[in-house]
C-alpha cells in the first residue's frame, strides 16, 4: 500500500534502480531483454520468442531477465527484441535465431550482428535503437513508456516517475491543475482538437454533487492503433491522468469506454485498475489527501458511432448508441445527467507529463496553436509501416520518407488519407505541408486520432472514397435522415461510378449530396461523413471523370472496368506473378515472358499489385 | 442453419452476472457481452430472460441487441474467420482476399456454412495495420497475407475442422 506522497516517494527510490538502469542513465551492471508483447509483434507469436529467451538463458546458466512490453513502434520489422541498457535493437526474431542471440550477446557480449536491422538507404546494419531513422524524429510523450516498461508491472511505472503528478497535483489546488493544462495548450486528441482545460473548467464550474470522468477508448477509425497501443503499453499513465482530471473537476467515478475488440487492452487495463486499487492509487482517501475516486470498464459492442461523446454516454447508459443534439454539453449534463468529462486515451497519456514538467516545457514543443505531439498509426504503401509519435508542425514529407523511409516498392507516392472516415487526403503538392489540427482542417483534412495511411499508384481514389462512405453507412446510427439515407445514395452514385455506369451528372448530385449530408446531421460523424468523397473530388476529380467518361480506371482497382490483365514484353520471367497466382492460371519459364489465361483469370488483381516491373497492363 | 440449444447452467450463469451487474448503475450493456459470451447469440427467449432479470422492456433490449454490431441473434460457425477491411488492409488488396475466402466457402460475408463449421466475417480494424492485409481465425492472426496465403491459412483450419 502506498499511503502518502513520501510512501511514494519510498517506493519511487526502491524502483528507480532498474529503469534507470534500462535506460542507460545510471548501471546495475545487469542486462535485461525486452519482447513487444502485443498487437503485431503478438499476432507473430512473439510469446513463443519469450519462452524461448527464458529457457535458453537459464540454459547457458545466466540470471537476466525477459520482460513482454508494450509496442515499440516498429511493426513492420517485428518481432522485436532489444536488450538493454545498450538498447541493441533485433528485428524480425524467429525463434530459432533465439540461441544464437542469447550465446553471442548475452554470453559472450557480441552483438549479434545477423538480425540487426539494415538500413536500406546504406545497407548497413544498425545496432542501437536511437540510430534507427525510423526513430531519429519522433518524440515520445503519450508513449514514453510503450516498448519500455513492462505494462503488468505497476512498480516499474512508478520506477519510471509514474504517479509523481497525481501526488503532484493533489498539493494543487483543482483550479491550479485546470490553469496549467490549460496554459499547456493541450487539446483533445480524439479528433475534435478542442482545447482540453477549456473542457475541464466548463465542468469544474457546473456545480453539482456527483460528476464523472470518462476515458475515450472506443477507438473505431479503422488504420488507427494508438489508443490499443498506450492502454496495452502503458496503462497506469491513463489512470493517473483520469485520476488528476476527476480532482481537477471534481469527480469520483470514471469510467474506461473500451472497444471490445481490443481483448489484450482489456485485459491489461483491468490488471492495472486492480494493481492500482491495491496500492490504494485508486479508491479512498489516494495519498491521504481526502480524494476519492474510483474507475470502472466498459466495454464497446463494435458501433463506430459510439465514439461520439453523447453516443458513449448512452451506451453506458443501456442505451442505444444515439448522439443527440449539444448542446447541452456533457460538461454540463453528462452521464446520468451528471457533467462530464470525456477525453481520449492519447489526451489523457500526456497529462501526467504536462503536470510534472510544466505548461512552459509542452508549449515548447509542436507549433503556436497545436502545442505537444500527436501519435500516428503510419500504414498503407509506405516501408515502414507501425505508430509513431512526433512533434506538431512536422511536415507530410518528413513523415513519410523520413520516418516512413518512403514509399513501399519504390511506387509513386499518389496521396495519404488523414483523419480516417471523417477525414481526407492530400495530395503530391502538399508534402512540404506542416501537420497540425488547423492546417490540415484549412486542407480539406483533419487530424482525426492518427491514422495516416499513404496510397500510391494503384489505388484508385474514387474507390478509396467508395470504401469510407461504405463505412459510414453501415455505421451511421440512423437518427438524422441526411445521414442515414443521403450516405447510402453518395454510395450507390459512387457505386454506379466505379462499375462503369457513371453520368456527367453524377459529379453535380456527390457535391450537393455530401453538402446536405454536412448541413443535415446532428453529430459529427455526419457532419464529417462526405470528407473523403469532397477531398478526392477536390483532388482527383480527373479520376472521377476518367471512370465516367471513359469507363476506364488508371490505378486498375474497379473490376467491373478490367476486362483482362495482359503481360507486355516489360516482363522479366521473375515468376513472382504466377508463384502467387491463387488459381494458377499464369504460365511461363524462368527469365522468359508470361502469359495470362484469362479463361480461368479472376480479375483478382494480386498479381498486377506485385509485379516490380510494372509489366502487367489492364484491358 | 445451425440448432441452439441452450443448457440450464448456462441460463444459471447468466441469471447470477445479471445479479451483480444490477448492483451497478446501468447493467444492460455487460450483461448483454455476458450472453453474448456466454451462449453464443441473444436470441429471443434470452432477451425475454433479460428482460425480466433487469425489469426492462423487451422492445428496448432488442433495440440495443440489433444496434451493435458485436451481438447476434443467431448462432455462429464454428470457426469464425474474420479478414479485416480496415483501411490499412482495404488499401493492401483484402477486399481480393475477402471475396476468395468467401468463394471457397461458398458464403457472403455474414454467413455461416451449411454444416455449421465456419462464419466469414469483414471485420473492422482489429489494430494489427503494421502487419496489413490481415485475418483472423478464432484466435489466431494471419498477418501479411495475399490470395493465396490466405487460401492456405483457411486449408489449414478446414483439415482441422474435418480432424475434429
Amino acid at each position: 500500500m502506498i499511503r502518502s506522497s513520501e510512501e511514494l516517494v519510498k517506493r519511487y527510490n526502491e524502483t528507480k534502480g532498474k529503469i534507470l538502469n534500462r535506460a542507460g542513465l545510471e548501471t546495475n551492471g545487469r542486462k535485461e531483454v525486452l519482447v513487444c508483447g502485443v498487437a503485431g509483434c503478438k499476432s507473430l507469436k512473439s510469446d513463443t520468442l519469450v519462452e524461448r529467451l527464458r529457457e535458453a538463458i537459464s540454459d547457458n546458466g545466466l540470471d537476466i531477465e525477459v520482460k513482454e512490453t508494450g509496442c515499440f513502434g516498429f511493426c513492420e520489422k517485428g518481432p522485436i527484441v532489444k536488450v538493454m541498457p545498450e538498447d541493441i535493437f533485433y528485428s524480425q526474431v524467429n525463434p530459432k535465431d533465439i540461441n544464437e542471440i542469447v550465446e553471442s550477446h548475452l554470453v559472450k557480449g557480441e552483438v549479434y550482428k545477423k538480425k540487426l536491422y539494415i538500413n536500406p538507404e546504406t545497407k548497413k546494419a544498425i545496432e542501437t535503437t536511437k540510430e534507427i531513422p525510423f526513430y531519429k524524429k519522433q518524440v515520445k510523450i503519450a508513449l514514453r513508456n510503450c516498448g519500455f516498461i513492462n505494462a503488468e508491472s505497476i512498480d516499474e511505472y512508478i520506477g519510471a516517475g509514474g504517479y509523481q503528478a497525481l501526488a503532484k497535483a493533489l498539493e494543487m489546488t483543482p483550479q491550479e491543475v485546470i490553469e496549467v493544462i490549460k496554459e499547456s495548450g493541450l487539446r483533445g486528441r480524439g479528433g475534435g482538437g478542442f482545447p482540453t482545460g477549456i473542457k475541464w473548467q466548463f465542468a469544474r464550474n457546473n456545480e453539482s454533487q456527483t460528476k464523472y470522468i470518462i476515458c475515450n477508448a472506443d477507438e473505431g477509425d479503422p488504420g488507427a492503433f494508438m489508443d490499443r497501443s498506450i492502454l496495452e503499453g502503458d496503462p497506469h499513465s491513463v489512470i493517473e491522468a483520469m485520476a488528476i482530471g476527476a480532482y481537477a473537476i471534481g469527480a469520483n467515478f470514471g469510467y474506461v469506454y473500451v472497444r471490445a475488440e481490443y481483448p489484450q487492452a482489456v485485459e491489461r487495463l483491468e490488471l492495472a485498475i486492480e494493481k492500482a486499487k491495491r496500492e490504494g492509487l485508486l479508491g479512498k482517501d489516494i495519498l491521504a489527501t481526502g480524494f476519492n475516486f474510483d474507475l470502472e470498464i466498459r466495454l464497446g459492442a463494435g458501433a463506430f458511432v459510439c465514439g461520439e461523446e453523447t453516443a458513449l454516454i448512452a451506451s453506458i447508459e443501456g442505451e442505444r448508441g444515439m448522439p443527440r443534439t449539444k448542446p447541452p454539453f456533457p460538461a454540463s449534463k453528462g452521464l446520468w445527467g451528471a457533467p462530464t468529462i470525456i477525453n481520449n486515451v492519447e489526451t489523457f497519456a500526456v497529462i501526467p507529463e504536462i503536470i510534472k514538467k510544466g505548461s512552459e516545457w509542452f508549449k515548447g514543443i509542436g507549433t503556436k496553436k497545436s502545442s505537444g505531439t500527436k501519435v500516428f498509426a503510419l500504414v498503407g504503401k509506405v516501408k515502414n509501416t507501425g505508430l509513431i509519435e512526433v512533434p506538431m508542425g512536422i511536415t507530410l514529407r518528413e513523415i513519410i520518407y523520413d520516418i516512413g523511409g518512403g514509399m513501399l516498392k519504390g511506387r509513386k507516392f499518389k496521396a495519404v488519407l488523414t483523419g480516417g472516415p471523417s477525414g481526407g487526403c492530400l495530395t503530391e503538392e502538399h508534402l512540404d505541408e506542416i501537420v497540425d489540427f488547423d492546417r490540415l482542417k484549412e486542407l480539406g483534412s483533419m487530424m482525426g486520432s492518427g491514422g495516416m495511411i499513404v496510397l500510391d499508384d494503384k489505388n484508385c481514389m474514387v474507390d478509396i472514397a467508395k470504401f469510407y462512405i461504405d463505412f459510414m453507412v453501415e455505421e451511421s446510427c440512423g437518427k438524422c435522415v441526411y445521414c442515414r439515407i443521403g450516405t447510402k445514395r453518395i454510395y450507390e452514385i459512387l457505386e454506379r461510378i466505379t462499375s462503369g455506369k457513371g453520368k456527367p451528372s453524377d459529379i453535380d448530385e456527390l457535391e450537393q449530396l455530401s453538402q446536405g449530408v454536412i448541413d443535415g446531421s446532428i453529430c459529427g460523424l455526419g457532419q464529417t461523413a462526405p470528407n473523403p468523397v469532397l477531398t478526392t473530388l477536390r483532388y482527383f476529380k480527373d479520376e472521377y471523370i476518367e471512370h465516367i467518361e471513359d469507363k476506364r480506371c488508371s490505378a486498375s482497382v474497379c473490376k467491373d472496368l478490367i476486362n483482362e490483365y495482359i503481360i507486355t514484353d516489360k516482363c522479366t520471367g521473375c515468376t513472382i506473378c504466377a508463384k502467387n497466382c491463387p488459381v494458377e492460371c499464369i504460365s511461363g519459364e524462368r527469365k522468359e515472358k508470361h502469359t495470362i489465361n484469362n479463361e480461368e483469370c479472376i480479375l483478382c488483381g494480386d498479381c498486377f499489385s506485385r509485379c516490380p516491373f510494372d509489366a502487367i497492363v489492364t484491358r | 442453419m445451425i440448432k441452439l440449444a441452450i443448457r440450464e447452467e448456462q441460463i444459471k450463469e447468466l441469471k447470477n452476472k445479471i445479479k451483480t451487474h444490477k448492483e451497478k448503475p446501468g447493467p444492460l450493456m455487460p450483461s448483454l457481452h455476458d450472453a453474448q459470451k456466454l451462449i453464443g447469440c441473444i436470441p429471443y427467449e434470452i432477451q425475454k430472460m433479460i428482460s425480466k432479470e433487469l425489469n426492462i422492456p423487451v422492445a428496448k433490449i432488442n433495440g440495443v441487441v440489433t444496434f451493435y454490431a458485436q451481438f447476434s441473434l443467431e448462432p455462429k460457425g464454428e470457426n469464425i474467420i474474420g479478414v479485416c477491411l480496415g483501411t490499412a488492409c482495404y488499401v493492401k488488396g483484402a477486399q481480393a482476399i475477402l471475396d476468395k475466402i468467401g468463394s471457397e466457402l461458398k458464403i457472403k460475408s455474414n454467413e455461416t456454412t451449411d454444416d455449421g463449421k465456419f462464419t466469414l466475417e469483414a471485420t473492422r480494424c482489429i489494430g494489427a495495420c503494421g502487419l496489413a492485409p490481415v485475418m483472423t481465425v478464432n484466435e489466431e492472426v494471419y498477418g501479411n497475407l495475399n490470395v493465396s496465403k490466405s487460401v492456405e491459412a483457411l486449408n489449414k483450419h478446414k483439415e482441422g475442422a474435418i480432424n475434429d
